[in-house]
């Protein structure tokens, strides 16, 4: 097992902050196991686990910067590392953005460890495999889906005296399920801190519904529709959006959030105001480590409040140059909603499109934060409040600044993992007007 | 896909520009020129045949590999990042009870390399309980002890920081005397060093080189609001140093003005262009949304090839093991059988791993098989895929296409992408000439946004460079363009394609498949090409 105590990652930092003779030294210890299985035509394809630690030290001499890793530590590698790490800096070109090590921070833990979640063994992934490809054989249906969890602590120390740990894990399944014809997909998707709250019998029960719910699909004409967005369907487009939200970025007039003129949008109204968006890592659904990757202490911070933007991210050189406070980027995003789930606003709805996913989001323009991408593995048209019929897969050219202004309704929020995001994310289901599909795909 | 990696270098502005992420520990630039020694890898993998074979394996091969890799990160006048990575290991494959099992070490001795073997002697025999059909290898005569390295002249790890450096700094001074209101540019520089050995009696031994010089330039009207930005028209390639020692006779003058290279590049030249360029983009005139017929550049056509024929011809997509994440393909083996019409007569795709100076060639996969070239789209008609050993007998073939790579000692080897490359057209023709036969055209250079639906039909593509062609003339540049295609039509709409004279290679380094995911390199060549009808939209919005 690879996660180190509290004391034993202690005892390594001290060992390299004593042994660095630069200006300032920093250090992180981190590591654990992770572990999947992969099934395809419902059969196992792949499964596997990979184990490993690692220390990353990075020192300065005046704005010289040298960093340099290793995973062994014993004396001699510990002292060899950092000696590395003082010689890449005493090559290195002075950096004129450099910044000095972080003062002491005050962390506040966060629950970021389930033992349950963390005990995960190579047979309970099995078994997730065999819960999901057992009902779809039965069903004359076809399986395809990925299971992975993680136990990892990180630790981090540097020579003003900061010095945090803590352990996390985490655990995420995807599940494709076609009929044996083609003509019909489904997916389901669960992220959860805590393993017993997961059972994949009942999960796998929603793709197939879809898929078979979806064989038949009609096509409709590209355009402008009212459309009930499960959680999973907005969360690539949510996130996409936050990386406009770089203060410098915005500064230097290049993001949505940038001004005529110069400067930023910040503190302006740009968004529905039922649209809150915040980020908390003490959040018991969704709680992330309370520092981030440059070890500022994270706050609970609200980024769009009643549809103004009320945070950007300023990196610590962006906000010394602008006079402003750098604080910890936020590392999970939780949208505010009601208390209906998809199926009551499906209930609620007169003319619609129900989209279950949405796939390959890619920026058009960064201007206004025109993204593509298409609807996948469940796209429903629905009428007075009922699921009349699938329809074919849309291709969307959106933009979340745009779609965040055509809410109509909003939803009680679940935990949704994405692999392209670096968030955990808490996103309700939305029924959005004027939801802008360009052209139709053949795809299943 | 072009996925995760290249979407955080890319796809969300110069500013986010990020490191790709790694596995690999933080290295010295004196470290890059380390080699792996073929006596000692020898040894090593012989300790593992051996207990493969003692263990009950059918099958093993082993891939001993260090992975080189470094990447000099710029913006204006400052050096961002110089980071160098290294990672040495051993990864094992075994079929054992008719299933394959996979376990990696990065502890090169004997004991462990032994224990490794046991490790995926059990997961084979524990998988084997859950596999509906043994695994059936293509057979692959062994080679011997025999080596293969990229045909570089210029090892780009040998090349001090500070001459890198030097070179991005020039570029981005160039770029800001001309205009630019910022500059990103990057350099980086990969060595795989790959010892292959298997119980078919093969010991091979290679040294593989690929290049990239990205760059990303903005320019910003500051009274608008409005900004654009324009990437550099180079190409990753799988070449040495020498790819950035520009030589005049790789400079190609397009009709309308824009400059190409060939097999050198002159970023510094380039950088200035974009600066002029990038500006231009913040007055141009946008697209009326319509049909036009298209002449795509090869510099943009690339990309449309790996995503509209690269990706659906996969066979592990085909058959449905990337179905809950990449996809499936809608080139279905019963279109295979009665030879589709993927594209108009016009159209002949090949695949081909021994290019050179394209980042997919290598002498051997990472199964061990003799690389070489093959037709997939011949004269329109759907002929082939790319297989790898244990699907080759699905398609009747006797042996194995050569498709095989991990992108990493520590990742399973599978089914990735050839170069996959349209091939040049046979009547003289270059694209002066073919842009005077078109009235009402789009003609676009440079690749750009991207995204395609999970089996391949529908797409849509932006680009760098946009201009109108009226009346078989370029007459001035465009914007906010972007043209959606359904993959059979668009391919059946093509209607001619330059002849070799003009033929270029595109690519990229981040090609992801898989899950877990992992990334391959791949390199796409063609002529200039026309396709006619095409469904153009206007991408600009207003955020009010």
């Amino acid at each position: 097992m690879s996660i180190y105590s509290e004391e034993q990652a202690r005892a390594i930092l001290d060992k390299v902050i004593k042994a660095s003779k630069a200006d300032q030294c920093s250090a992180t210890l981190a590591g654990g196991s992770s572990g999947n299985v992969r099934y395809a035509l419902n059969s196992v394809s792949t499964s596997g686990h990979v184990d490993d630690v690692n220390l990353a030290v990075e020192v300065a001499f005046g704005k010289r910067v040298g960093t340099a890793t290793i995973n062994a530590f014993d004396d001699a590698s510990i002292v060899a590392v950092v000696r590395r790490a003082e010689e890449l800096a005493k090559l290195a070109p002075e950096n004129p953005e450099f910044v000095p090590a972080i003062p002491k921070q005050a962390y506040r833990a966060s629950d970021t460890f389930n033992a349950r979640t963390a005990a995960i063994t190579p047979e309970y992934r099995a078994q997730v495999a065999a819960d999901c490809i057992e009902p779809c054989r039965k069903d004359k249906l076809v399986a395809a889906g990925f299971f992975s969890d993680s136990r990892e602590f990180t630790a981090l120390a540097n020579s003003n005296g900061n010095f945090g740990y803590q352990k996390s894990s985490a655990m995420d399944f995807t599940c494709t399920v076609r009929t044996e014809d083609g003509r019909g997909s489904g997916w389901v998707a669960r992220n959860l801190a805590d393993v017993a709250k997961f059972d994949a019998r009942d999960e796998i029960k929603t793709a197939i519904q879809k898929a078979k719910g979806s064989a038949e699909a009609k096509a409709l004409e590209p355009g402008k529709y009212t459309v009930i967005m499960e959680p999973a369907a907005t969360a690539g487009l949510i996130s996409f959006m936050m990386f406009g939200f770089d203060a410098r970025q915005a500064d230097e007039g290049r993001s949505f959030l940038s001004k005529k003129g110069g400067g930023n949008k910040l503190g302006e109204k740009l968004f529905d105001e039922r649209v809150n968006i915040h980020a908390d890592p003490w959040h018991p659904d969704a709680a992330v480590l309370p520092w981030d990757q440059e070890g500022l202490a994270r706050d609970k911070v609200a980024i769009i409040d009643k549809g103004k933007v009320a945070y950007l991210n300023y990196s610590r050189y962006w906000a010394q140059k602008q006079g402003k406070q750098a604080s910890g980027r936020p590392g999970n995003l939780i949208m505010a909603g009601g208390d209906k789930s998809t199926a009551d606003m499906v209930k609620g709805t007169r003319k619609g499109i129900l989209v279950t996913r949405t796939w390959y989001i890619r920026m058009v323009d960064p201007q206004t934060v025109l993204l593509t991408g298409l609807t996948r593995d469940g796209t429903f048209y629905i009428e007075n409040g009922k699921i009349k019929y699938p329809i074919k897969n849309f291709r969307f050219n959106e933009s979340p600044a745009i779609m965040l202004n055509n809410v109509e309704e909003i939803g009680k929020p679940v935990r949704v993992g994405d692999d392209e995001s670096p968030f955990v994310m808490l996103i309700p289901p939305m029924k959005i007007r004027d939801f802008t599909f360009t052209s139709l795909s053949d795809a299943v | 896909m072009e996925r995760r990696d290249f979407l955080k270098m890319a796809g969300i502005g110069v500013g986010g520009l990020m490191l790709p992420m790694f596995h690999g520990r933080l290295i010295a630039a004196e470290a890059l020129l380390d080699k792996l020694d073929p006596a000692t890898s020898k040894r090593l993998a012989d300790v593992a045949l051996q207990a493969a074979r003692a263990g009950g394996a059918t099958y093993c091969d082993v891939r001993i590999g260090k992975y080189l890799r470094q990447f000099v990160i710029t913006r204006e006048d400052k050096v961002q990042n110089v980071v160098n990575t290294e990672s040495t290991g051993i990864g094992i494959r075994v079929i054992a009870k008719g299933t394959w099992g996979f376990a990696a070490t990065s502890t090169l001795d004997p004991d462990s390399v032994a224990a490794a073997v046991r490790r995926a002697l059990s997961i084979a025999k524990a998988n084997s309980r859950l596999q509906a059909a043994p695994v059936e290898l293509a057979p692959v005569k062994g080679v011997g002890e025999v080596s293969w390295k990229t045909p570089i002249k210029r090892n780009a790890m040998e090349v001090p920081v500070k001459d890198k450096v030097a070179l991005l700094l020039g570029v981005n001074a160039a770029a800001l005397a001309a205009g630019a209101s910022f500059v990103n540019s990057m350099l980086f520089a990969v060595n795989e060093q790959k010892y292959f050995a298997s119980t078919d009696g093969s010991y091979i031994d290679q040294d593989i080189h690929r290049i990239w010089a990205p760059m990303s330039i903005t320019a910003i009207d500051k009274q608008s609001g409005k900004f654009r930005s324009r990437g550099g028209l180079s190409s990753p390639r799988g070449m040495g140093y020498e790819y950035l020692e520009f030589k005049p006779a790789d400079r190609v003058e397009l009709p309308g003005g824009a400059v190409l290279y060939r097999d050198s590049y002159d970023m510094q030249a380039d950088a200035v262009a974009a600066a002029r360029q990038a500006q231009e983009k913040l007055s141009a005139p946008s697209v009326k949304p319509g049909k036009y017929d298209l002449v795509l550049d090869p510099s943009h056509l690339w990309l449309t090839i790996h995503e509209s024929v690269g990706h659906p011809l996969e066979l592990d997509r085909v058959l449905g093991y990337e179905a809950n994440y990449a996809g499936t393909s809608f080139a279905t083996l019963d279109k295979w059988k009665e030879h589709f019409q993927y594209g108009s007569d016009k159209v002949t795709i090949f695949a081909d791993k021994t290019q050179p100076g394209s980042l997919g060639a290598v002498g051997y996969d990472d199964e061990g098989v003799k690389t070489g070239r093959w037709d997939l789209i011949k004269d329109g008609k759907l002929v082939n895929y790319q297989v790898i050993r244990d699907q080759a007998h699905i398609l009747g073939l006797k042996e194995s296409q050569g498709c095989c790579y991990a992108d990493s000692w520590s990742s399973v080897q599978f089914q990735r992408m050839p170069n996959v490359s349209l091939q040049a057209g046979k009547d003289k023709l270059d694209p002066a000439g073919m842009i005077k036969d078109v009235e009402d055209g789009i003609y676009i250079i440079g690749d750009g946004s991207f995204s395609i639906d999970q089996q391949r039909y529908n797409a849509q593509f932006g680009g760098q460079l946009f201009y109108e062609i009226k009346d078989g003339k370029v007459t001035r540049p465009i914007e906010d363009v972007a043209y959606q295609i359904r993959t059979p039509e668009f391919w059946n709409a093509c209607v001619a394609v330059c002849d070799q004279s003009d033929y270029r290679l595109g690519g990229s380094f981040f090609d992801g498949k898989g899950q877990p995911s992992q990334v391959s390199a791949v390199s796409h060549g063609s002529s200039t090409a026309r396709f006619n009808g095409v469904n153009v939209i206007n991408t600009a919005r207003s955020l009010g």
